[in-house]
């Protein structure tokens, strides 16, 4: 399969089209649903169509003979393996190897729905169901662009992105489109830059578009390093033509000939999918040299991350793409005016070029018509944490957080009570119940103090200590500040320390001022955006709940019962054997008692090491949490 | 003899780097590549190899062991075969990732300064995120990911995985 020109992958596709069996099976193999099973899932489908297929070959061929096709992501990972049912659009979750024979049986040979495998809901005594895809809540609200293809399409297969419609957007600007008029279409979109800043993607092209030089880059940055984010890697496994597609774009638009890929070392599963894809685009033309008979060329190189979270960071990415320490450098000069070995060069998120082929494609109006004016479009969201239904979901920009917590998620599992959520990873903000009915978009979320960022969604209940998890965040930074600069290297450390105080029971008063004073700092002194974030989920966690955080430092009290320093272990006097077990394993030594008299413990010198309580053969060690109303005052 | 013998490792050793480094066609660029292949290659980085190929891509030998100490992902101590990566990412965190690095740690008897069991079979690591949120807590063992574990699965997974290698050194015995 070759494309000389743009006429060829019209008519290829057309004929594609046609073809397309409407009867159609997927199994969802995302890393959710094959931990859970999917490919003995996928096993059996192929067993059974085949077997039945001999029986009912002579009625209807295509119908009984359904291609079972691994897909990307589905996104509901929570109720995984999951099967959706084409043309219907029925969906089954959790189906095991041994539902199958009965979706063959029902489902594929009679058109009758599995009722036992749809979703379901009770409202009190009545049990409604919700059988087709589009309708069960998870996806209702949700409005697929980045995830067009994500769990529809084989990612390895060429051919099902084409039959989307995939690289005419391409063929569309190499023969129609200067590169100044497809600047302008997507900053008419208004389309903002994904990776967290929100930076307006067409300006960014603009200003390396008109820097004249002998060759340019163009960067996807695919580093996608905040703990609990997780949608570059689905796009990537998932649809990785839409992002090689997509750089290509913008390599046109710009004037790029080159393109890196720089994908973290974590993500083993984008590496072999990409190359396939890659390969495959090369092969057909769609990438390479002269790209579909036009005086277009463009090739896409893979740099793996060695881990290192700093990389996210457009300067240090740069850096570890040339080969060297992952280290930030003072902007200006911005990449856009000299990024890779010094060539002026534009970075761009995953998610971000995975929109522009279906911008190119529908105008730029069709894409403003979507979200708010500020922020239009779409955004994914790995969802994550205490909620119910943990997954990916992309929703409209502006839907508000409590639609996409309790809509889309499902609400706080185990009928727990929410707490906070936690929205940008280790650079965002905790924001709190009185924020529910903030819009999502870039610029709401800002001025409550979290940010968008990559798109991390961590929901935490009530049984999350606050201020654990800010010591969290700031483990993280800490770990991964790269060390260049005083302000973000010594600051996480001495605001990791403090919050090591206070959730271990040392901390005083004074402590709490000076810890805000030293995230002021790091806020306003350091170098990158690690560094310039990094004190946002303290902040913001002070700012929301510093009740909790007086709690830890006046009361010694956890009211969430997570900080070990913050129980106490006793004896009860009643079952106390005066066995002696306890007071033997003791590390400290701070258990005594005689025969036959209850053993005490002496708190001043237990370090809740928890050992008597795993000894004791009476049960009689009780751990007691302290609460706010007897709190001890010292 | 013995001398011979350490020469002619050594050279075979230097062979797969040659090897890497021209695949890579002596790009400094590729330098964290070539570092992967390497470590893949080995388990880990070893000092000398590093300093081979400083002088290979015409750098400093601290130029490559700056890049070397700086990613997470470097060694400079050998590796276990089987590398267990025990995800503390939040989502993972917040569902209890320290119960199942306990877990994993008692399982191998691994001291608290040890990353590495003695017979170099498993290496313990935490990692920040792996990406598989919705199945946290989660872990890794090399390419594999492990869903949802706790005490029970991490003591069953690791059997099967000890089970699995007894297995194929057997099959080296007897052949």
């Amino acid at each position: 399969m070759f494309f000389p020109s743009k006429e060829e992958l019209e008519k290829y596709i057309a004929n594609l089209k046609q073809t397309v069996n409407s009867r159609k099976v997927l199994v969802c193999t995302g890393l959710g649903c094959l931990a859970k099973g999917a490919d003995q899932v996928c096993q059996r489908f192929e067993e059974l169509i085949a077997e039945n297929g001999l029986k009912v070959e002579l009625t209807r061929v295509t119908d009984d003979n359904p291609e079972v096709k691994k897909t990307g992501c589905m996104g509901w990972c929570e109720a995984g393996p999951l099967v959706q049912i084409e043309p219907e659009g029925i969906l089954y979750l959790r189906v095991q190897p041994e539902d199958v024979a009965e979706i063959v049986e029902r489902t594929l040979k009679n058109q009758e729905i599995v009722d036992r495998l749809t979703y379901q809901e009770k409202r009190g005594e009545e049990v409604q169901q919700w059988p087709l895809m589009k309708d069960v809540p998870f996806y209702r609200k949700q409005m697929k662009i980045v995830l067009r293809n994500c769990g529809l399409i084989d990612p390895e297969k060429l051919d099902d992105y084409l039959a989307r419609d995939g690289y005419l957007a391409l063929a569309k600007i190499v023969s129609q489109m200067t590169p100044d008029a497809v600047v302008r279409e997507v900053t008419n979109s208004g389309l903002r830059g994904r990776g967290g800043g929100g930076f307006p993607t067409g300006r960014k092209w603009q200003f390396a578009q008109v820097v004249k030089a002998d060759q340019k880059y163009l960067v996807c940055n695919g580093d996608e390093g905040d703990p609990g984010a997780f949608m570059d890697r689905s796009v990537m496994e998932g649809d990785p033509h839409s992002v090689i597609e997509g750089m290509a774009i913008a390599g046109y638009a710009i004037g790029a000939s080159q393109g890196f890929i720089y994908v973290r070392a974590e993500y083993p599963l984008a590496v072999s999918r990409l190359n396939k894809a890659l390969a495959d685009a090369r092969e057909a033309g769609l990438l390479g040299q002269n790209i579909l008979g036009s005086d277009f060329s463009f090739d896409i190189t893979i740099r793996e991350g060695a881990g290192a979270f700093v990389c996210g960071e457009e300067t240090a990415l740069l850096a570890s793409v040339e080969g060297k320490r992952g280290m930030p450098r003072p902007r200006p000069p911005y990449p856009a005016q000299s990024g890779l070995w010094g060539k002026p060069t534009v970075i761009d998120n995953v998610e971000t070029l995975a929109n522009i082929p279906a911008i190119l494609l529908n105008g730029a109006d069709w894409f403003r018509s979507f979200g708010t004016p500020t922020s239009p479009g779409t955004k994914t969201f790995a969802l994550s944490g205490k909620i119910k239904n943990t997954g990916l979901a992309e929703v409209p920009m502006g839907i508000t957080l409590r639609e996409l917590i309790f809509d889309v998620a499902g609400g706080i599992q185990n009928d727990g009570q929410f707490k906070a959520v936690q929205i940008g990873g280790p650079s965002g903000g905790c924001l709190t119940e009185q924020h529910l009915d903030l819009s999502v978009d870039y610029d709401s979320l800002c001025s409550a103090g979290a940010i968008m960022g990559s798109g991390g969604l961590v929901v935490l209940d009530q049984d999350t200590c606050i201020v654990e998890v800010a010591r969290f965040f700031m483990t993280f930074t800490q770990n991964e500040s790269c060390g260049k600069c005083v302000p973000c290297r010594e600051g996480t450390k001495h605001l990791l320390e403090i919050l090591e105080k206070i959730v271990n029971g040392q901390a005083e008063q004074e402590d709490l001022d000076l810890l805000e004073e030293v995230a002021r700092v790091v806020q306003d002194a350091s170098l990158c955006g690690l560094g310039k974030t990094a004190p946002n989920p303290v902040l913001t966690t002070f700012r929301y709940f510093q009740d909790e955080y007086l709690d830890h430092v006046v009361n010694k009290v956890c009211p969430a019962q997570v900080c070990q320093s913050m129980k106490d272990y006793v004896i009860d006097p009643e079952k106390c054997r005066a066995c002696a077990k306890c007071a033997r394993v003791c590390p400290v030594q701070c258990i005594s008692g005689r025969p036959r008299v209850p053993y005490v413990i002496d708190q001043s010198k237990c370090t809740k090491c928890g050992s008597c309580f795993e000894a004791c053969p009476f049960d009689a060690i009780i751990v007691d949490w302290r609460r706010k109303e007897n709190a001890r005052k010292n | 003899m013995e001398n011979s013998k350490q020469e002619q490792t050594l050279v075979r050793k230097f062979e797969k780097v040659n090897r890497i480094l021209e695949k890579h066609s002596y790009n400094q660029s590729d330098l964290i590549g070539i570092l992967q292949e390497i470590q893949e290659e080995y388990r880990y980085l070893p000092e000398e190899i590093l300093t081979y190929v400083a002088t290979a891509l015409g750098v400093s030998p601290a130029y490559v062991y700056g890049v070397a100490t700086f990613y997470a992902q470097f060694s400079l101590k050998p590796k276990g075969k089987r590398i267990i990566r025990v995800c503390d990412g939040t989502a993972c965190h917040v569902r209890g990732s320290q119960t199942v690095l306990k877990a994993v740690r008692e399982y191998l008897g691994l001291k608290p300064d040890e990353d590495t069991t003695p017979d170099l079979l498993f290496t313990v690591e935490t990692v920040a995120c792996i990406g598989a949120c919705a199945l946290a807590p989660a872990m890794m063992i090399d390419d594999q990911v492990f869903g949802q574990m706790d005490q029970e699965k991490v003591e069953q997974t690791l059997e099967s995985i000890i089970q699995e290698e007894k297995g194929e050194e057997a099959n080296v015995f007897s052949q």
